[in-house]
């Protein structure tokens, strides 16, 4: 068991172990995703109230998932790089947070979207867009901090620990936005119906949702790969990974 | 040979306020800050009382906790850059204790002064005197917490020379849900509504990050100090 | 070369970015030695001082004070230890009593008496009541000498101690270290010229 987890934490042995994995990963994707759009886009039936304008949260909603699932890999792999001094988990933070801060990004740009057939404008300060946008932030916050200590250790340990300090806070954050909503606008206006939502509209969205968890896991594979040839550039095995 | 700690812990509260008073414009200015910002939104405004009242606890929660922020980042640096701050992580005292201390010597400073100064603003804003109680007793577990966080922000950028503007960006995402409820307990304060909710949840805040921050904000020195 | 070693460094490796700094230095001294250590600019003095004092944390390998690991228990190494590093350490705005009564009260009670006897050791109790600001680098490093004597620590971790020294200075700084190495005390040294003191100080040349 351990031996398999130092073993895990040694950069060429990840670095050879993750990249066959990658071409899989993308295919894997590729066909859920594809799968998802047209069935969400063509197949599905129109929402009765919102009509064809709802066909946005097959983008929005996995975005928006796997915008908080990227921020908790980030704080997670963190934590395991402080507690264990274990470099690579400093990697994977590194590698993550870019990509959750672009998912975060898409998630806003597509409410937004969303946002002008619902409610006739762009931006109504709805509660989860505007905890989505706070998380962004955060996101901004941990980039900022890792690059602006003169020292990469010190600037992985520092965002790591940042991070970790976010994710508690996450829950407390969405928490009293939805308090301060229920306090000046009343119910929100965007629900999703769990229960009500048809098999045919269900499906397509869980597909989009493991699409995109895998899309994830996949383009974190390539960063982290980019990652370590980066913070391991002096050593034997990267001289030796460049050269063949 | 052992520490005392609790001895140690007051030598340490006696040499902050012992700075703090030695150094009466650090103390004053974000005091001043804090008066001058709340002049401004009147004067971008409106002067009518009216119209302000219904912004009052906005402008008062936003001007505090930019207030309180300007004042945290020298809680470390200073100690940072004379290399005291060494001395006081290697006296063998509890790192936990020294950040407890450190912040807590801090708030008393300035987030208390603060807290005195609000009526001052309070009035000018057209806020009832009758909602000054909750105003107050608000931004005192406001203050208390946002030392928490912002104490965590200054020891994650102790090291840097700039890192002022950085440490905003990252405590005022984590300050969000104060602003929300503390806005909101002055805002029914005024009103009549009903205020205990909002206070609740704020110390409720207040009493989470004064558990956890100190762990966090140790962790951030050592992080930094290495 | 007898007595058990108290502190000691077994391969000590640190790298700072791309810069291997530390390159598997060992250690070790006994109560009542000295050792200095030496080396070019940037060959890693004032990093090897910061590991040993427990700021640092090395890569591989350790520092063990009197057979345990430093990070066992750093608060009991801490308090049997006083570092003076390249800074003096004290703060502009309190005196100079203020200032030692503050830094040592830490560790333990200390008398204003007997800050001031030490003070009066050192040649700096005219200057006892200013602001540090007012005080000249050779005073400031007298000041911190009078704290790392007033902590009572065995063991001294000293960072080129006799920077900014006049002669008079470096004369009753080896006077303070001879009298804490003879009461059993332990000190490492940065400095760049040999250290003139009587008793025999083993010695670490730090490559660049």
């Amino acid at each position: 068991m351990w031996t398999w987890f130092y073993r895990l934490a040694s950069p060429p042995y990840v670095y050879g172990f993750v990249g066959p994995a990658i071409p899989w990963l993308l295919a894997a994707a590729a066909c859920l995703i594809g799968y998802g759009l047209v069935a969400g886009l063509v197949f599905a039936p129109p929402d009765y109230q919102q009509g064809d304008a709802f066909r946005i949260i097959y983008v929005h909603a996995p975005s928006a998932w796997l915008s908080l699932c990227a921020y908790t890999t980030m704080a997670v792999a963190g934590a395991i790089g402080l507690v264990w001094r274990i470099k690579i988990g400093f990697a994977v933070a590194a590698a993550a947070a870019p990509i959750g801060a672009s998912f975060t990004l898409v998630a806003l740009v597509t409410g937004a979207l969303w946002g002008r057939p619902m409610w006739g404008t762009y931006w109504a300060w709805d509660p989860r867009l505007t905890s989505e946008l706070i998380l962004l932030f955060l996101y901004f916050g941990v980039m900022s901090l890792r690059r602006a200590l003169d020292d990469a250790a010190r600037g992985d340990r520092a965002a790591a620990l940042l991070a970790i300090v976010g994710v508690v806070n996450v829950p407390i954050i969405h928490f009293s936005v939805q308090w301060w909503n229920s306090l000046h606008q009343g119910a929100t206006v965007m629900k999703f119906g769990k229960s009500q939502m048809p098999g045919s509209m269900l499906l397509p969205l869980l597909a989009m949702l493991c699409g995109f968890m895998i899309f994830f896991v996949a383009v974190l594979c390539q960063r982290l790969r980019a990652e370590l040839l980066m913070r391991e550039r002096l050593a034997v095995w990267v001289r030796e990974a460049i050269r063949t | 040979m052992t520490v005392n700690i609790s001895a140690a812990a007051a030598v340490i509260l006696q040499r902050e306020l012992l700075l703090g008073f030695r150094r009466p414009d650090q103390l004053l200015q974000p005091l001043v800050f804090f008066l001058i910002v709340t002049t401004l939104f009147p004067l971008a405004l409106s002067a009518q009382l009216s119209l302000l009242r219904d912004m009052a606890p906005g402008v008062l929660w936003v001007s505090a906790l930019l207030a309180s922020l300007l004042s945290i980042d020298v809680l470390f640096k200073g100690d940072a850059d004379d290399g005291t701050l060494e001395q006081l992580v290697l006296s063998g005292v509890p790192l936990g204790v020294i950040v407890i201390v450190k912040t807590l010597a801090h708030w008393l400073v300035s987030g208390a002064a603060l807290v005195v100064v609000s009526p001052l603003v309070a009035m000018a804003l057209g806020i009832p005197f009758g909602a000054f109680g909750t105003m107050m007793l608000s931004l005192a577990l406001g203050t208390l917490t946002l030392s928490w966080l912002g104490a965590i922000g200054a020891a994650l950028t102790v090291g840097l020379r700039r890192g002022s503007m950085l440490l905003s960006l990252i405590v005022l995402p984590l300050a969000s849900p104060l602003l929300i409820f503390g806005a909101s307990a002055t805002d029914r304060a005024i009103t009549g509504s009903g205020s205990a909710g909002a206070l609740y949840l704020l110390a409720a805040l207040c009493v989470l990050t004064s558990t956890l921050a100190p762990l966090a904000i140790a962790a951030a020195l050592r992080i930094t100090l290495e | 070369m007898s007595a058990p070693k108290e502190l000691a460094a077994d391969q000590v490796h640190l790298w700072r970015g791309d810069r291997h700094v530390l390159k598997g230095v060992s250690l070790g001294i006994a109560p009542g030695q000295m050792l200095q250590v030496s080396g070019a600019n940037g060959s890693g003095k004032t990093t090897l001082l910061r590991v040993l004092c427990g700021l640092m944390r090395p890569e591989q390998g350790m520092v063990t004070w009197r057979g345990r690991s430093i990070r066992e228990d750093p608060m009991a190494y801490q308090a049997d230890m006083a570092y003076a590093s390249h800074e003096p350490a004290l703060k502009a705005d309190l005196t100079v009593l203020e200032n030692l009564r503050f830094a040592v009260g830490l560790k333990r009670h200390i008398e204003v008496a007997e800050l001031r006897s030490i003070l009066i050791r050192l040649g700096v109790a005219e200057c006892e009541e200013l602001p540090a600001r007012a005080l000249s680098a050779g005073q400031r490093r007298r000041v911190t000498m009078a704290r790392v004597v007033a902590m009572r620590a065995s063991l001294w971790l000293l960072d080129e101690p006799f920077a900014n020294l006049d002669a008079r200075g470096s004369e009753v700084l080896l006077q303070l270290l001879d009298q804490h190495l003879s009461g059993g005390g332990l000190a490492i040294v940065v400095a760049h010229h040999e250290i003139g003191l009587a008793r025999a100080a083993s010695h670490l040349e730090l490559a660049a």
